[in-house]
């Protein structure tokens, strides 16, 4: 998960007739603002540096003209570079001859761009057939991979039809299955989903997300907008001007924003849509039930706490007990299974905190989290939910979300 | 005081007497076949009987375009055989068919390469200007000179003359493919030539076909100039009605030339939509 699929090194690019000169203008210190007004070039990009890990999402984010385009066609060279290298598995793109490049962008790159690109003379298959075809490779194994890029994006039965013919979400969908059907390692998406009204545009950022976990591939997503960005990414970098700002996980860059700008951008953001379960949960206290309600007591009054959750020897969740029940049914001669309360508020550990505000309200007892197989991870107290909110960091687990 | 005139036109002679010699042989091969091309042609034609013919081509508009044109067709073409035009236009239409093949072999690779290459493009345009504004008469001396008189000159003069529509717009067609497709071509890894027959020319191709369309109207209009060299036709029907006077045939020619344009237009024009969808 760690090792760096592309690293993109000092990488630059001046737009006009004398691209050298902007760069040294550059290295001498002067701005973008600066160059433009001196000699009439574009900085695109300005010295970006930065690792894509492998597997991961890597969303390139910002406002427009600020070289978010123009970098990710760095990484397929749609545009040289001015200056700087960008190496993919250790190769570097730059210096790659004509046909080599070629054979990279035919089996290691694909892109999905952001107004489709779809060839309109071509059926949805045959759109989808494009990368193979231009390979060479078989025709009967061509179909085969087209159908089940098709499959994957959910476009069966439409093998046939024109690109004209379908809604802008069915088009960037054959748009996507294009780029799947080469199985590419790295895919490039330029601001993909922008043209999608916003409820497909969800739709498909989950659909990404979900093929991503099947597919586990390395995606460059470029986007302007910053909840998309904070939905997909695991990483993020925040470019301004041609320069990357700040790259970070989302819980990076909106905890800790490297400099104003940064938070100017995501000040106007809705935290309980980006945090979850995992980051303000706390450490639980839990007993086995065989254990009795004595220690469960003992338990509850050295940690100064009013209620106990009840685990199985494999940390199941079974149930809680409160302080008051179990003095009672002491008293009472009563056993855990007795008083246990089982019906209990569950969460996951991925669970938004917008979406448990209700759970965590009306609870009487903490909300319990727990994965998968049921084993309880940690608890949700309502301080911590509005500590959270507040933008209080120290409250926040570290980087426990997946 | 007086300047002296500059030879301009004695170069010219000098020149085209030097070509004259020099390449002769290739001359006589462009003639031999393109006069063939021609014969076969008109032998095909005349050897289908006429009321095949109007048929196929009543069938051919109501094909690709609306029912009515078909029925223009079939009334149109009728009229002409009954006004005893038939070979005539038999004969014309052999030499635009001609016209258009030989513009459409060299048009569409010359408009492919200047729409791939700037340079060649600045130079080739303002030749297209030139052959396209030069009044078309002065196109038959040279033709006349390389290759005698008949239907071969009047066919090189009407290529000169219907050429640069369809280089202008297979060049045009080429470069108005949205950038994003290109760059898409690109990015899964095209070859110039992949992306230049899988996108750029399919796309290119209603363009293209507006361009040849425009070359069969404009070969069209040279057939009463190449019949001033000979070559038979309907043009060689109306040129001799001007020489003699002779109104009543000038309009029945000049009329069947009018048919044969409406029809030659619609059928070019819609073959590019049709194939389109
Ligand atoms: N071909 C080009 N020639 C000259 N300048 C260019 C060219 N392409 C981009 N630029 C300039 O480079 C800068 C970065 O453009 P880029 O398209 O990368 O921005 P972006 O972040 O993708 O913006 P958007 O969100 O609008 O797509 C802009 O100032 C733009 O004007
Ligand atoms: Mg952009």
């Amino acid at each position: 998960m760690s090792d760096a699929k592309i690293e993109v090194r000092n990488v630059t690019k001046v737009f006009g007739k004398s691209p050298q000169q902007g760069v040294k203008m550059l290295n001498e210190g002067l701005s973008k603002k600066q160059i433009l007004e001196k000699t009439g070039m574009t900085v695109g990009v300005n010295k970006a540096s930065f690792e894509v890990r492998s597997g991961e999402i890597f969303v390139i984010m910002g406002l427009s003209g600020s070289g978010k385009s123009t970098l990710v066609r760095m990484f397929n060279r749609l545009i040289d570079p001015t200056d700087g290298q960008v190496l993919i598995d250790g190769q570097d793109i730059v210096k790659m001859k004509p046909n080599e490049l070629r054979e990279v962008r035919r089996s290691k790159i694909s892109m999905v761009f952001q107004r489709f690109a779809l060839f309109p003379h071509r059926t949805v298959l045959s759109n989808t057939e494009y990368g193979l075809e231009i390979k060479g490779s078989d025709r009967k194994q061509q179909r085969e991979k087209a159908l089940e890029a098709l499959k994957l994006v959910g476009l069966e039965g439409y093998e046939n039809s024109y690109p004209s013919e379908l809604s802008g979400g069915m088009q960037q969908r054959v748009g996507l299955a294009r780029a799947l059907a080469n199985d590419p390692d790295v895919l490039l998406m330029d601001e993909a989903f922008s043209a999608l009204d916003p409820l497909i545009r969800k739709d498909m950022q989950n659909e990404l997300l979900e093929l991503q976990e099947k597919m586990e591939k390395t995606i460059i997503f470029i986007t302007h907008d910053l909840d998309e960005a904070l939905r997909i990414g695991d990483r993020i970098a925040l470019m301004k001007d041609g320069s990357i700002v700040q790259v970070g996980t989302p819980e990076e860059i909106l905890m800790n924003p490297a400099n104003d700008y940064v938070e100017r951008f995501v000040e106007d953001v809705d935290l309980s849509k980006v945090l979850t379960a995992a980051h303000v949960m706390k450490r639980p206290e839990k007993i086995l039930a065989d254990r009795g309600l004595r220690v469960a007591l003992q338990i509850m009054k050295d940690a100064g706490i009013s209620s106990l959750y009840i685990v199985d020897k494999k940390q199941k969740l079974v149930g809680a007990i409160t302080a008051q029940d179990a003095a009672d049914a002491l008293k009472k001669n009563q056993k855990i299974e007795d008083i246990m309360i089982r019906d209990l508020q569950t969460v996951t550990p991925d669970t938004l905190i917008s979406e448990m505000f209700e759970q965590v309200a009306t609870a009487s007892l903490p909300v319990a989290v727990i994965d998968e197989e049921e084993r309880l991870k940690g608890i949700i107290v309502r301080g911590a939910i509005l500590a959270a909110l507040a933008g209080d960091d120290i409250q926040l687990n570290g980087n426990e979300v997946k | 005081m007086t300047l002296p005139k500059i030879p301009l036109g004695d170069w010219v002679d000098t020149f085209v007497d030097f070509l004259q010699v020099q390449l002769e042989p290739l001359f006589d091969l462009i003639r031999d076949g393109i006069g063939g091309f021609v014969e076969f042609i008109v032998w095909i034609l005349s050897s289908v009987p006429a009321a095949i013919l109007i048929i196929l081509f009543t069938a051919l508009m109501l094909w690709v375009s609306k029912w009515t044109n078909a029925v223009f067709t079939a009334v149109g073409l009728l009229l002409i055989y009954n006004l005893g035009y038939w070979d005539g236009t038999i004969d014309t239409l052999a030499l635009v068919l001609t016209s258009v093949v030989i513009s459409i072999i060299i048009g569409v690779p010359i408009g492919i390469w200047i729409s791939q290459n700037d340079t060649a493009r600045n130079i080739i345009t303002p030749i297209l200007d030139f052959m396209q504004t030069m009044p078309a008469f002065v196109y038959l001396i040279p033709a006349i000179l390389f290759f005698g008189i008949g239907m071969v000159p009047g066919i090189i003069a009407s290529v000169i003359f219907a050429m640069p529509p369809t280089i202008r717009l297979t060049n045009l067609g080429i470069r108005q493919v949205p950038e994003d497709l290109i760059e898409a071509a690109n990015a899964f890894g095209s070859t110039t030539k992949q992306k230049l027959f899988k996108v750029q020319l399919p796309l290119a191709t209603p363009t293209i076909m507006a361009g040849v369309n425009q070359s069969v109207m404009l070969s069209l209009s040279m057939v009463v100039i190449a019949s001033l060299v000979g070559a038979p036709g309907l043009g060689a029907d109306v040129y001799r009605a001007v020489t003699q006077i002779k109104v009543g045939i000038g309009f029945e020619a000049g009329l069947a030339i009018v048919i044969l344009a409406i029809v030659l237009d619609r059928i070019s024009q819609n073959i590019g939509m049709k194939k389109q969808k």
